[in-house]
């Protein structure tokens, strides 16, 4: 067995990918449960489905990516890196886009 | 995946360890999707803006809408269950099993296709639109032309975004097909193109759109002719890299998209 493959079985077993994958569809079920009923008002509804979008792709990087299993130097570098990039979008565009709400452009 | 597997050179110690502790092609991968990321960032930040800068913003997605929605969710969350277990079987090196789970990630991420070309015709057919569509009999006088008129962002920044991500699942499909079949999925893609072209009237959008596969077709062909070659767990594992992103992609415009527009009775 190469090195690879005992890294893998190492830490691998399949049942944990069918629990995540269960874990998926159950969020995504929690999701269009949240979007039928509409509990929240439109804002806090669009920070729910935000934060559980953010925990599904936290799942299928760490898990279905295998990122969970990398080096940490990798690790922190991607997650940073494009962490940040949407970081400053987000400080860029949405204030602005806020201000043109408010300033009653329709 | 450690390197080790991938390192087999003939002197120990003759390179230096790698930074990132994984082989280049997997780490060029990972460059490529964090690139990829900030583009479907930018395309979702667009449609966030015009969404947040529009009022009264569209709410055209009826249950029907909503249901196919969630069908597609499902399909693609299988997808990555198929594509681990795809990585897993080319790990043991077990080429039967490792093609059949190819496989059927391939058929899961063809019925995303499917199922989104059929959501895109009901909505153009119901007059959602922008300039350059061709535009389907009745399809002007249809629920969402007004809509069309009204607020030309929402079928412009809707059209855009999921059109990059059914691209992005296309491309997904054609790279596990390549893997998986090689050569042999060249003939099989011609056909699909063909059909595709043949049967698809010229007032559905997807009568151009696809031949999107043609070009696929052709540089598949030069790719498999300039190198031909086995692919091995690498290969599977870094093509289940790109499979899982577009996967990701989904989990944002899913409820960003659809979940936010839903159009309750």
């Amino acid at each position: 067995m190469s090195g690879a493959e005992e890294e893998y079985s190492g830490h691998d077993s399949k049942a944990q990918y069918f629990w995540v994958w269960g874990a998926l569809l159950v969020l995504t079920a929690i999701e269009v449960v949240l979007g039928y009923k509409q509990i929240f008002e439109p804002v806090r509804m669009l920070e729910v489905l935000l934060i559980l979008s953010v925990i599904k792709s936290a799942l299928i990087i760490g898990y279905f990516m295998h990122l969970k299993f990398e080096k940490s130097i990798m690790r922190w570098m991607l997650v940073i890196s494009v962490t940040g990039c949407f970081i400053i979008m987000y400080f860029f565009f949405f204030p602005d886009a806020d201000r043109v709400l408010r300033l009653g452009v329709k | 995946m450690s390197d080790a597997a991938a390192m087999q050179h003939g002197l120990p110690g003759e390179y230096e360890a790698p930074l990132f502790g994984a082989y280049s092609k997997k780490v060029g991968m990972w460059l490529f999707l964090a690139s990829d990321s900030l583009t479907f960032g930018a395309l979702l930040v667009a449609f966030s803006y015009n969404r947040i800068y529009t009022n009264p913003w569209p709410t055209p997605f009826h249950v029907a809408s909503i249901t196919n929605a969630t069908i597609m969710t499902a399909c693609l969350l299988s997808s990555s269950l198929t594509m681990v277990m795809g990585v897993f079987a080319a790990q043991r090196k077990d080429s039967a099993w490792t093609r059949n789970w190819l496989l059927a990630t391939m058929v899961f991420g063809t019925a995303f296709i499917v199922l989104h070309g059929l959501e895109w015709s009901k909505l153009i057919g119901e007059g959602l639109t922008i300039p350059g569509f061709p535009t389907p009999a009745g399809a002007t006088g249809g629920e969402l032309a007004e809509v069309s008129k009204a607020v030309p962002q929402f079928p412009a920044t809707f059209f855009g975004l999921t059109a990059m991500h059914m691209l992005h699942v296309t491309i997904g499909v054609i790279y596990l097909g390549v893997v998986a079949f090689r050569k042999w999925f060249l003939p099989l893609l011609g056909v699909i193109w063909l059909v595709g072209f043949l049967l698809i009237p010229s007032d559905n959008v997807f009568h151009y759109l696809i031949h999107a596969l043609l070009i696929a077709l052709i540089v598949s062909t030069i790719i498999l002719v300039l190198k031909p070659k086995i692919y091995d767990a690498h290969d599977v594992e870094v093509a289940g890299l790109y499979w899982h992103f577009v996967d990701l992609v989904w989990m944002f415009i899913f409820p960003l998209v659809y979940l936010m527009s839903t159009k309750i009775v």
